[in-house]
């Protein structure tokens, strides 16, 4: 049996006795006997080495794909290993929230820090420290937005599925109205038809679920004129070269983070950013660092506007948050550092270019066609002239994670800079092979 | 120390990408940023002393005593870490076919049988991203329990006056109202008030036991058992399950619902803030309701199921999975035997600590205490101005990071301690002294106390000035 | 040694009322409040049109560690808000008579008032 606890017989002893107990059990007596219980029901402790062999055999039982062409909400990037060493020093990882800011300036200015690059990203005034992920980021950025007046919530049916169900979990209790899609993207038309003096927020993503880029000027502009407010998600590598959202008129920004240094790690824990206009960042849910200045002058970093936040306002705070991505956001903050503007900008055009290679190639495969017009980042719809599940189950037989299927005939596939040409040449290769054999029949 | 802002080199970069291999596709201009991020431009040796030069200022479980009441800062295992770091599990694409991940999905299936069992509860969800997220799930699972039975009467939702700040504002996030129940002197659920409140309008009472001031309630049942002959579900707010884990289950004690902060007592790293993980467990009668997916397990064979009754999804994916790895590997470690055992010295830690300073600090509740115990400072700045956050603000200057200040809010100028297990007697004694110097010092030379701390960094920043004029990012004109 | 000014009522949760008129009043917070508040970082105010009922929160102030409700005590329409207190909260605590919140009009009703002197003995009382 395992354990971290550093204490002797012999102490236990000496502390039992400071104590006044003679054992340790009189230390639980006021725990009612009738529901006090021998022995847990599970397996016994073992040694780090045969913990470490199980786990080792655990993971050997998942596959690690050679090539992924695999988005759909969680994006396979390069991973500076500067990166991976900063974020693991005992520092960073075993601190607690820097509630006690005269020893976590390091922290503290780093949360800072990473505030300021995502207020740079997004082109809003005020960035929060994180909450959960991109689901929740929105889901929390339509509470901001409502009010007893409007009520109504507008979600494009472009936006990732798990961030719409996730704002219905938390917003049950709203009138939560869907604008359509039209050629993969929101219909301008409809959703100007939809907004009115009851809405409280439109959501929008950018690129949208489908890779398409929105018109969210357009969006911005309609939504304005019916005095809502605008939530955009954002996809952080395509903020470094698309018009962020600020300059399109948005209120508040959301996003999943993930993008920014965090492995695919079957889904979490990844990152969920906020940034908003000055105007509503009373409103901001979850820790936010501030600047002052400490009793001797000296520049210091604080948790700010507290009283926002649930440990002080309990049942009236707008948000229960507590805990939030802290080290994720630092991963993100050490990822925007390695790669710079430039190095950002260079990420985002090679996904650009290599999906449109892929895109093109794989259209050069008889029957495969995209299923959408428009401009799009690094993701896009093909329909297949086969099925698609048996399309990707032969992908996957050649060590190849192919696009995510959204229907019998249509598969949404993501193309990052970890993709080379020979990967792209190899899956349009494969592609071509099974649809050959496959139409045969 | 600058910001990596004030570092910048216009021309200083790492060299981290290739030049495309398929040509280039450019966007059209109108839908390209007019001008770039402002990110740092820093070499690698730049950006590499920047972040190690922020992580000389923070203080880490790893650095010393970090006896946060209520936060259960325990020792990191590095075990937990070189798991978590498998690229046979940091590669894993949450949407790649189960038949590839499924010892991802097994992992999950097992972490869902032992914290069942641990808690006494009969399914789980591992959804939940941090505490606060697991009890808004537990009162969504409430509400969708007494809907689905047509009760939609019952708005109130009890919380005592000592609870954690997230406990009213999840419930209020769900739609309740939430009706406070004072702690009697005890610090224990006043009964009789409790017959009281509870009643038709009743969805429930939000609990944890132990209690943030350390006390095990041992009305325990008879409160359960209130609240059930009302008609409401009974939430344990698994924090301090510390105390208790291996010794008594939250579900034989009557909980219907429950959430756990792996971050907290399965001793994964609380990472400056997050992530931790915060999974939802419940009774059979609230398994419908859960929410999706969870894991299940046939003829060896793991693969997510949905619930058509679930409350549907609380957040994208299915949890922290490299934090519930963490948990796993460290429930391996220890086992039935060890997690008992950490509690029982989880526990013993605490008294020793309380009686090495029980005749020095005003101890807020007499009789042994739980796995955390609460000090109050009101007397002693009645007779000498020295406050709760004085005592804090000393201790920085003796290297200690200090306890909880303030909380709970039903003990005056509190500060609580919470040791943990993998503290040595050497640890303790040292912090007792320390502690105990402070006191002399504090009735010596209160002024001095004051001025603290002298040798951090920064002292005592003006919190009211960046309240009042927020200052939330760099600014590039200044 | 505490201000009170006698001119103006007060009620038993140290919030002065100042009547233009039997319908219409200024109402803001004590001496005695500001200072048991500490300093006040943020005002979170109502709007006007909106009708508020004696006894019963209205607005919030907030200190760096605390939030604590102001109860109208008189039930009304608010005719308008002092907007000049979310940019200085401060002046609540520096002129507290003079950092009116809201004025309120149409007034129908009103919570139990004292006048200088007892409220003076409240304080007393409560120190």
């Amino acid at each position: 049996m395992g354990g971290y606890t550093p204490v002797t017989d012999n102490e236990k002893r000496e502390m039992l006795d400071k104590i006044g107990a003679s054992g340790v059990s009189d230390l639980f007596c006021a725990i009612p006997e009738e529901v006090k219980i021998d022995s847990l029901n599970i397996p016994e402790g073992k040694s780090e080495l045969e913990v470490l062999c199980d786990m080792e055999r655990l993971a050997a039982k998942n596959k690690v794909f050679a090539s992924v062409f695999r988005g759909a909400g969680a994006y396979h990037h390069f991973i500076p290993p500067l990166v991976r060493s900063i974020v693991a020093k005992e520092e960073f990882l075993t601190a607690y929230t820097p509630y006690q800011a005269e020893i976590s300036q390091g922290l503290l200015q780093g949360i800072f820090e990473f505030q300021t690059m995502i207020c740079e990203l997004t082109g809003m005034d005020v960035s929060n420290a994180s909450v959960y992920d991109g689901a929740t980021a929105t889901a929390e950025a339509v509470t901001m937005c409502r009010d007893k007046k409007r009520t109504k919530i507008i979600l494009s049916a472009a936006l990732h599925p798990m961030t719409v169900a996730t704002v219905q979990t938390y917003c049950g209790d709203c009138e939560i109205v869907t604008a359509p899609v039209r050629d993969g993207k929101t219909d301008l038309t409809a959703l100007r038809r939809l907004v009115g003096e009851d809405t409280a927020c439109v959501c929008v993503q950018q690129p949208n679920f489908y890779g398409m880029i929105e018109d969210a000027d357009a969006i911005g502009e309609a939504v304005h004129s019916a005095g809502a407010k605008f939530i955009m998600a954002v996809n952080p590598i395509a903020a470094a070269i698309l018009t962020p959202p600020g300059d399109c008129g948005a209120d508040i920004a959301v996003g999943e983070g993930q993008p920014l240094g965090m492995p695919l790690s079957f889904g979490g824990p990844y990152l969920g950013f906020m940034a908003c206009t000055d105007a509503m960042m009373r409103k901001l849910p979850g820790r936010i660092v501030g600047e002052t200045l400490d009793r001797n002058g000296k520049r210091a970093f604080v948790l700010t506007m507290q009283a926002r936040e649930q440990h002080i306002r309990r049942e009236k705070a707008s948000s229960n948050i507590c805990s939030n991505q802290a080290l994720c956001a630092l991963t993100a903050s050490v990822y925007l550092s390695c790669m710079g503007a430039s190095g950002l900008q260079k990420t985002a055009e090679l996904c650009v270019s290599k999906a449109h290679y892929a895109a093109e190639q794989l259209c050069s495969v008889k029957g495969f066609t995209l299923k959408h017009t428009g401009e799009f980042f690094h993701e896009f719809v093909t329909v297949c002239p086969v099925d698609a599940n048996i399309l990707l189950h032969q992908l996957e037989e050649r060590d190849i994670l192919g696009g995510y299927r959204l229907s019998e005939r249509e598969i949404l596939w993501c193309v990052t800079e970890m993709n080379s040409k020979e990967q792209i040449n190899a899956l349009v290769a494969a592609v071509k092979e099974v649809c050959l054999s496959e139409t045969d029949f | 120390m600058k910001l990596i802002f004030e570092k910048s080199t216009q021309g200083h970069a790492c060299s981290l990408l290739p030049d495309s291999d398929v040509g280039s596709y450019r966007l059209p201009q109108q839908l390209l940023r007019p001008s770039a991020p402002r990110l740092p431009q820093l070499a690698e040796i730049e950006i590499a002393r920047h972040f190690t030069a922020l992580a000389e200022q923070v203080h880490g479980v790893n650095n010393g005593f970090y006896p946060l009441g209520s936060c259960t800062m325990k020792y990191n295992p590095k075990i937990n870490e070189e798991v978590a770091s498998f690229p046979g599990f940091t590669k894993i694409h949450p949407l790649q076919p189960e038949e590839s991940a499924q010892g991802c999905l097994e992992a999950m299936y097992q972490a869902q049988q032992y914290l069942c069992e641990i808690t006494g509860m009969d399914a789980i969800s591992l959804q939940g991203a941090a505490g606060a997220h697991g009890e808004f799930a537990g009162w969504l699972l409430i509400k969708a329990y007494h809907h689905s039975r047509g009760d939609t009467g019952r708005k109130k939702i009890i919380v005592p006056d000592s609870a954690h700040g997230t406990n009213p504002a999840s419930a209020a996030m769900a739609g309740f109202d939430v009706v406070n129940i004072p702690s009697d002197d005890k610090g224990c659920v006043d009964l009789e008030r409790l017959r009281e409140i509870a009643g038709a309008d009743t969805a429930g009472l939000m609990l944890t036991n132990p209690n943030t001031v350390g006390i095990f309630d041992s009305n325990i049942l008879k409160i359960t058992e209130i609240i059930h002959d009302a008609g409401g579900l009974v939430y344990y707010d698994g924090a301090n399950l510390n105390a208790v884990a291996g010794i008594v289950r939250p579900g034989d004690m009557g909980f219907d619902v429950i959430h756990l902060n792996l971050h907290k007592t399965f001793s994964t790293p609380h990472g400056g803030g997050g992530p931790g993980a915060g999974p939802v467990g419940c009774k059979d009668i609230l398994t419908p309701f859960l929410p999706s997916p969870v894991v299940s397990e046939e003829n060896g064979r793991y693969f997510f199921s949905d619930s058509t009754a679930s409350i549907g999804r609380m957040k994208s994916f299915y949890g922290h999975f490299l934090v519930i790895l963490r948990a796993l590997t460290y429930i391996k470690v220890l086992g039935a035997t060890g997690i008992r055992q950490a509690s029982e010295h989880a526990v013993l830690n605490a008294n020793y600590l309380k009686s090495c300073l029980e005749g020095v600090y005003d101890v807020a509740y007499q009789g042994f205490c739980m796995h955390e115990f609460v000090l109050t400072l009101e007397r002693t700045k009645k007779e000498t101005g020295v406050s709760a956050l004085d005592i804090a603000k000393a201790l920085l200057d003796y290297g200690m990071h200090p306890p909880t200040m303030y909380f709970p809010l039903i003990v005056h100028e509190a500060l609580m301690f919470e040791p943990t297990e993998t503290e040595s007697k050497e640890t303790l004694d040292e912090a007792a002294k320390i502690l105990i110097d402070i006191y002399q010092l504090a009735r010596e030379n209160p002024q001095a106390l004051h001025e603290m701390p002298q040798k951090t960094p920064v002292s005592r920043p003006d919190e009211v000035a960046a309240a009042r004029n927020p200052r939330l990012r760099f600014n590039f004109h200044a | 040694m505490m201000a009170i000014r006698s001119g103006l009522k007060y009620t038993k949760t140290h919030e002065w009322v100042e009547f233009t008129d039997e319908k219409t009043a200024k109402i803001g917070l004590t001496d005695f409040a500001q200072k048991a508040l500490g300093d006040l970082v943020f005002v979170n105010l109502p709007e006007a049109g909106n009708a508020i009922t004696a006894g019963e929160s209205f607005a919030d102030v907030e200190s760096v560690k605390a939030v604590s409700d102001v109860y109208s005590p008189v039930t009304g329409t608010i005719e308008s808000v002092n907007e000049d207190l979310l940019d200085a909260p401060e002046n609540i605590n520096s002129a507290p008579y003079d950092s009116w919140f809201i004025v309120v009009g149409d007034i129908t009703d009103k919570v139990e008032l004292l006048d200088a002197a007892e409220y003076e003995k409240l304080c007393a009382e409560e120190a």
